[in-house]
């Protein structure tokens, strides 16, 4: 059921080229002794049209992942293989610009693609659409509710028309019953625009209820220790017994590696974690 | 079936997060903001007649109130009195203006360019620390008895806190507004114009309201020592009210002086008040 993901690379999408393939990347943080090796050695590919999650305790250098797989930050070892003009980053907060309506938000995604004021206006307004969100283009971001907003920033995120969606634990903030919906949304989503996802969480149900694989990391550093292929059936639900199930074998995988943490506390670096929003 | 029950069930959810509007009255609002400053006004008055009345100075050196009130309403009626206003507010409007434009070029090049930053970064606090009153004997001596001379010590007074606001707002652009303007494809110069000045906009709104009281600080110096024959100004008449210990006629100009300043800087605050309110930043009372 489950092997070390180093094995497997690329194995898994049968010479169809991944939409993201890291080797071998590492991150080390800061110089000498105070540094901290926040991933080590991962391998992680997403074929197109694939949903992974990635999961983890904190300090495991997720959010770290993302940013490197974003571009935003340099891998201090091995290759990350994305295109990197088709990727697209949804973050914890939604990270929407204060000073712009919803609408605006979501057109400054085609402003950077130069399209004109009328056609980004129209494709703001269906991708407003597609969240449910079609009456609040007018609307400021303060507005709205936390879950509003994070589907704006979505809206956003799809607007970019981009192949990889990239989501740093998006829904972390969110009241459970507006989590169940968004992920059903983000699910229908998903399938309709055949995306590729890499989805940080921390939370393992959440993991199981949307992944086609979850990827456990170990804390400090990063590293990939086992890769979950989820097969339940769609549309799963977070509350079913599969998914429980599933999760409950997964949890006892990351419990038994965060314990080995509290056997060795000298080893665990006291640095602040670079696994931050 | 289970699509639409599915948007309704967003629908209701969205319903109930999203807080009912609550905002005051227009007179409500009105009087709130009146009657604390009609009240701190009658204080003053009082206090002021209460001075007066003590007799620690003759009445020709230090008039009461009403007697001030009074020059005050005459000087109201008159056209020498407007002359002086439109001089000073020009001066104040040109030199503002230009303080506003240089303030922005400088903040813009400094908070970009680090070595720059470091080379003058303190320079323009340390500036704006320099009462202006200390430049006008060196304008003088470049400029003149001249409104070029006014004109130059406003511009310092005013530029270094304007730069100060601009630099402060691209500093503190919140570093996740910067990443999602990096994933959205902006860089360098597009990253700075739809990203990062507006986001400076509450700090730079700030520095110009500093700044408005400094060039606004300057300019009196300025009018009170630069006296230009046969242009009226509100210093100038602050100057020969002195001179002819004209007492009510002095106090009259110093409440022009003060009104004005504080008018300016209510507009200011409106500004930013409409501003906090677009981007939510607080629930806005006034």
């Amino acid at each position: 059921m489950t092997a070390p993901l180093t094995e497997q690379a690329g194995g898994r999408v049968d010479g169809q080229q991944p939409a993201v393939r890291l080797q071998a990347v590492s991150k080390t943080y800061g110089q000498g002794k105070a540094s901290l090796l926040a991933l080590d050695n991962v391998a992680l590919d997403v074929a197109p049209g694939e949903f992974v999650c990635l999961l983890g305790a904190s300090g495991c250098g997720k959010s770290t992942l993302l940013s490197l797989v974003a571009g935003l930050d340099a891998p201090s070892a091995g290759r990350i293989d994305v295109d990197r003009r088709r990727i697209a980053l949804m973050f914890q907060e939604p990270a929407l610009f204060p000073w712009l309506t919803v609408s605006a938000n979501v057109e400054m995604a085609l402003r950077a693609k130069g399209l004109g004021k009328r056609e980004r206006r129209a494709r703001a307004a269906e991708y407003l659409e597609i969240v449910h969100l079609g009456g609040f283009g007018r609307k400021r971001p303060h507005e709205l509710s936390g879950g509003m907003r994070q589907r704006v920033s979505l809206a956003r995120a799809l607007a970019q028309d981009a192949d990889v969606l990239l989501m740093d634990e998006p829904f972390g903030a969110l009241d459970a019953m507006t989590r169940d919906l968004l992920h059903d949304e983000l699910e229908r989503i998903w399938r309709e625009r055949d995306l590729a996802v890499l989805f940080v969480t921390h939370n393992v149900r959440e993991a199981v209820r949307l992944g086609d694989r979850v990827v456990l990391l170990s804390s400090r550093p990063g590293r990939v220790v086992e890769d979950f292929p989820v097969t339940l059936p769609r549309p799963r639900r977070t509350d079913s017994a599969e998914v429980a199930e599933q999760a409950g074998e997964i949890t006892q995988r990351l419990r038994a590696e965060v314990m080995r943490h509290g056997a060795a506390p000298n080893r665990v670096p006291q640095e602040a974690t670079p696994d931050g929003p | 079936m289970a699509a639409d029950t599915h948007a309704r069930q967003i629908a209701g959810l969205d319903a109930l997060e999203l807080a009912p509007a609550r905002r005051a009255g227009l007179l409500t609002r009105a009087w709130a903001g009146t009657w604390p400053v009609a009240l701190a006004v009658a204080l003053v008055l009082a206090a002021w007649e209460l001075v007066v009345l003590a007799g620690w100075w003759p009445e020709y050196v230090f008039a009461g109130p009403l007697t001030t009130l009074t020059e005050l309403g005459h000087r109201l009626g008159e056209a020498e009195f407007y002359q002086a206003l439109t001089v000073t507010l020009r001066r104040a409007v040109v030199g503002f203006a230009l303080a506003i434009a240089v303030g922005l070029v400088v903040g813009a090049l400094v908070s970009r360019i680090r070595p720059l930053r470091r080379a003058v970064g303190s320079l323009i606090t340390g500036l704006q620390t320099m009462p202006s009153i200390a430049w006008f004997p060196l304008a003088i001596l470049l400029f003149g008895l001249s409104e070029s001379a006014i004109l130059f010590v406003v511009v310092l007074g005013a530029a270094p806190s304007v730069a100060n606001g601009l630099i402060a707002g691209v500093d503190y652009t919140p570093p996740i507004l910067l990443r999602a303007g990096h994933m959205l494809g902006f860089r360098r110069l597009t990253l700075y114009r739809h990203v990062i000045l507006p986001a400076s906009l509450p700090s730079f709104l700030a520095g110009l309201k500093q700044g408005w009281a400094f060039a606004w600080r300057s300019l009196m110096a300025g009018e009170l020592l630069v006296i230009i024959a046969n242009r009226p100004s509100l210093g100038e008449q602050l100057h020969f009210a002195r001179e002819l210990a004209d007492s009510p006629g002095l106090l009259a100009t110093m409440i022009v002086i003060l009104v004005i300043g504080i008018l300016v800087d209510r507009l200011f605050g409106l500004a930013d008040n409409a501003l906090r309110r677009r981007w939510g930043l607080h629930q806005v009372t006034a």
